[in-house]
């Protein structure tokens, strides 16, 4: 437990990060305890409150506590983006192991697709997505709209990775010994791989939510959730920073901005465990 | 007597350098001193980590945090060297004294052509040539290493290991320095290869009429080619003696196990390696850094660090058993 | 480079561009109905000032598609239509066609990305080096945290912030649109001014994070090639520390770079679509955001396909262009 916390004093990355993280979690939960989460619905309270002791961050065109929407929505938002991330990293994982792994064909080809796949807009492609299947999304199915793209990135730098191990020593030795490449990739690479997949999946989820919000506040979310994304589409829709309601905009802002940068100061926090030789250069 | 004749080129006394550690400094070269006579060919032997290398860049001033330099003196020709600006130390590397890089590394710039890594080195030491000029210049020091003038206008990655490191001597030749010091000129290299690299740093040697220091391993190559060897253990000289004396007759029991841990043609017995490990720079034993893996060690040793002591002409050795 | 390497390349991207356009005309099918007829009959429905318009459009739209016809027919056809540039009607603007719209908004976008990535790709790499150069000054060391910070933001969201800070807060700047209402487009100096004017804010939100990602980058990649042997050597040949820095660090340390350029720009687009639409800049990314509010398929998937075509042809110029800046990749393919 000492070494822990020693380490945590000189991973000051992983410390910020995950502090940002959890205190947005006891945001939401104990907000749950003072706000009315059916406060987020629309015509659920006066309109146009600017914060007040009674509603702390003020109230929105349509009736909606804003700090009910914040409590309700941090978590959609997150939501979206970890069963999109989980989604992307666990195709990605697959895919990379089986490419890097019997190369050959199989390599060529999932390497060529995620290649192309990632150089096109990922958000236009989500758009044409979304547009095609509309009538009203739910959260979980924009949670899968997403995924369709997250799986990207992660084959494409896992594959790299599992690559560089795949010609160490050990791996070499296992293959001699007669181990099967299932048990050589569960037993010998996956140990070594873990810190990297975690930080590739928090980028993962970073990803996601990004590109979730795109879409919500392109007004292709779903319209009667109160995540972050749809309450940015209902600002730009409604003008609110002309109108100088600042407040409307002002809490999804700083929460977002939480969220990004807490991911972020985590992948560099886990980036910083998974290539121990940065750790003297940064 | 030409031992006494020699005018020393190189003069290196009390050099020390050391690295910051969160658990305590560690001594990379611990006081070190030797002389380097002009026209000389000096061998330092040791294992790697025995500060061989860190000693070589220590001359040139080239140690980079954590390390630091932290005593000593280097005196090329007269010039001392601690003294010099940070502007002219840097003219004096490769102008005075060059280095030629290890040969298992990466040590030409993958983007540039020969041609204009030869030109740079010219034009930053401030020798202004018209183009015609340095054309005939470099192609004269590619042929002087055994290169054709094609060389000049390929890229690194179109040479074979070999012609990398005629390279790389080209360039330390350039501007005719004092010293030369090759730090594993042949590690990485075929034997074959190793061996003309080896004659073509001895001939533009005589050619140049400079001194050369050999950083290396294979006691075997240092043999052949050097003139005195020095061996280092644990950051420190721990002996300095000509080549012949050394092999026949090595004073310090490091030396002894290191010469009797070479393969020789006549006695085809059992090899012997020295035993024990290398000791940690970080944590050494106090006294004679050696004494855990000396056959000869006594309560002295434990205690006492040996003192370099002079054993004849060119002649130093630190046991107290010497 | 190899003549190979080049059609290899140009194979590449005509995929991307085959891709792009089957994407555009299967997915709206997946879904079951078809959207566009929906649509239209919508419209028609609501009747009043576009009904002879769309009457003229159902049945330019059935002759087009040819509904009756096979699938694949319709498939061939649409791909004759694409390599033409005709991409049918704006639904919502009829009788102005997609490509004209596009080609409207089109010199917008490309203005604003083209300048935003080239400054903050030339200043986050310059910056980057520096960074990581032992020799620059000191203060230079508190730019990493703020660099950090906005990196992790995404573009949109600092506009939103600078919008309220410069545009309301304090009214330095305008706080919507391409040009001031009223004006009339010309290539004076007054409407040129005014429309750099207005493009300052989009394009400082754009900037301002992406200069921070190049910036992370290029220091590392800095860190990384200053360990290199070919440094060292560098360093014991005598070189002056500006000649070592410029060509033996930076030189070598910008090639990753570049490559990471290539990849970036999609995501570069991405996040300026949502710029555009938060401050109403009359680019690509607005007419998206109207084309989505208004149903307008053809308009999107023209969108779309014209900004995935655009795309692939700048990754292509980069490919093309990168072996000329590192002489190894056309000596390891031969």
């Amino acid at each position: 437990m000492n070494g822990f916390t020693r380490y945590l004093g000189r991973n000051l990355s992983l410390v910020v990060g995950s502090g940002l993280l959890l205190f947005l979690l006891a945001f939401v939960v104990v907000g749950h305890f003072i706000v009315d989460v059916e406060d987020a619905r629309a015509l659920s309270v006066r309109p146009l409150q600017p914060p007040s002791w009674r509603y702390p961050f003020g109230t929105d065109r349509q009736g909606r506590d804003l700090l009910a929407v914040m409590v309700a929505g941090t978590p959609l938002t997150l939501r979206i983006g970890f069963i999109a991330g989980i989604l992307g990293v666990g195709i990605g994982t697959v895919l990379a192991f089986v490419a890097a792994y019997y190369r050959g064909w199989a390599d060529t080809i999932i390497r060529g697709i995620a290649d192309i796949g990632l150089t096109v807009p990922g958000l236009l492609v989500l758009i044409i997505i979304a547009v095609g299947i509309r009538g009203g999304l739910s959260v979980n199915q924009m949670a899968l709209v997403v995924a369709s793209l997250a799986w990207l990135n992660p084959t494409r730098t896992i594959r790299s990775q599992v690559l560089s191990l795949r010609e160490r020593g050990y791996v070499e030795i296992a293959r001699m010994s007669g181990m099967s490449g299932p048990a050589i990739i569960f037993f010998e690479l996956m140990p070594n791989l873990l810190p990297y997949l975690a930080a590739t999946l928090v980028n993962a989820v970073s990803s996601a939510i990004l590109a979730s919000i795109g879409l919500e506040v392109l007004g292709l979310g779903p319209i009667d959730a109160p995540t972050l994304g749809m309450t940015l589409y209902w600002v730009n829709f409604n003008a609110a920073m002309i109108n100088g309601w600042w407040w409307w905009w002002l809490a999804p802002t700083v929460i977002i901005v939480l969220v990004f940068l807490g991911l972020f100061f985590v992948t560099v926090g886990l980036d910083e465990i998974a290539n121990p030789r940065l750790r003297k250069s940064a | 007597m030409s031992a006494i004749l020699a005018v020393p080129i190189l003069q290196v006394r009390g050099l020390r350098v050391e690295f910051a550690h969160p658990l305590g400094a560690v001594h990379a070269v611990d006081d070190v001193s030797f002389t380097l006579e002009a026209n000389e060919r000096l061998g330092l032997a040791g294992e790697s980590g025995s500060g061989k290398s860190t000693m070589a860049l220590a001359i040139l001033r080239m140690i980079k945090p954590p390390g630091r330099i932290v005593g000593g003196r280097v005196t090329l020709d007269g010039v001392e060297l601690s003294a010099l600006d940070h502007e002219g130390m840097r003219r004096l590397r490769l102008a005075g004294i060059a280095m030629v890089p290890q040969g298992s590394m990466n040590s030409l710039n993958p983007v540039m052509r020969i041609k204009a890594q030869l030109a740079d080195a010219f034009r930053d030491h401030g020798v202004q040539l018209s183009s015609a000029d340095l054309d005939a210049r470099i192609a004269e020091l590619l042929s002087t290493v055994g290169l054709r003038a094609e060389v000049a206008n390929l890229y690194p990655h179109e040479l074979s290991g070999g012609m990398k490191q005629r390279a790389c001597i080209a360039i330390a030749i350039c501007l005719r320095p004092k010293v030369i010091i090759a730090d594993e000129p042949t590690s990485a290299l075929d034997v074959v290869v190793q061996r003309q690299v080896m004659e073509t740093l001895a001939r533009v040697q005589r050619a140049l009429g400079c001194a050369i220091i050999l950083v290396g391993h294979d006691m075997g190559l240092m043999a052949q080619f050097v003139d005195r060897l020095g061996v280092m253990y644990a950051g420190r000289l721990v002996e300095v003696a000509p080549i012949g004396e050394i092999i026949t007759r090595p004073r310090h029991p490091y030396t002894q196990a290191l010469i009797s841990s070479l393969p020789s043609l006549e006695a085809r017995g059992t090899m012997q390696g020295i035993p024990g490990l290398a000791p940690l720079l970080r944590d050494l034993p106090p006294g004679c850094a050696f004494h855990p893996r000396c056959a000869r060690a006594e309560a002295r040793c434990r205690a006492e660090k040996p003192a370099v002591r002079d054993l004849g002409p060119g002649q130093q050795a630190a046991c107290h058993f010497a | 480079m190899q003549l190979r390497d080049i059609l290899k390349r140009c194979g590449v991207f005509f995929v991307i561009v085959w891709l792009a356009a089957s994407l555009n005309f299967f997915l709206p099918k997946l879904s079951g109905q078809d959207p566009v007829r929906t649509k239209l009959l919508q419209q028609a429905q609501l009747g009043g000032y576009v009904q002879q318009g769309i009457d003229e459009m159902v049945k330019v739209y059935e002759v087009r598609f040819g509904l009756d016809r096979p699938l694949w027919q319709q498939y061939l056809s649409y791909l004759g239509d694409v390599v033409r540039g005709d991409f049918n009607f704006s639904i919502a603007n009829y009788p102005r066609t997609v490509a004209d719209m596009i080609g409207e908004s089109i010199p917008w976008t490309v203005g604003l990305l083209g300048m935003t990535t080239i400054l903050s790709f030339v200043i986050g790499t310059i910056l980057g080096a520096l960074l990581a150069w032992p020799r620059a000054p000191r203060w230079m060391a508190w730019l990493m945290p703020p660099l950090w910070a906005l990196h992790a933001i995404p573009f949109f969201l600092l506009g939103l912030i600078l919008m309220y800070l410069l545009a309301f807060q304090v009214p330095l700047l305008p706080i919507f649109g391409g040009y001031s209402m009223g004006v009339n487009p010309s290539l004076s100096f007054t409407f040129i001014l005014d429309v750099m004017r207005h493009a300052t804010l989009p394009a400082l939100s754009i900037i301002l994070v992406a200069t921070g990602g190049w910036a992370l980058g290029m220091r590392g990649m800095m860190v990384t090639t200053m360990g290199e042997d070919y440094v060292v050597f560098a360093e014991g040949k005598g070189l002056k520390s500006l000649t070592v820095f410029t060509r033996y660090c930076l030189r070598n340390a910008i090639l990753p770079q570049i490559t990471a350029l290539a990849l970036a720009l999609g995501q570069i687009l991405s996040g300026a679509v949502l710029v555009e639409v938060i401050f109403g800049y009359p680019g690509i990314g607005t007419l998206l955001f109207q084309a989505i509010r208004e149903n307008d398929h053809f308009l999107i998937q023209g969108i779309v396909f014209t900004v995935i075509v655009s795309l692939g042809l700048a990754t292509l110029l980069l490919d093309l262009v990168y072996p000329l800046l590192d002489p190894r990749i056309s000596y390891r393919r031969t």
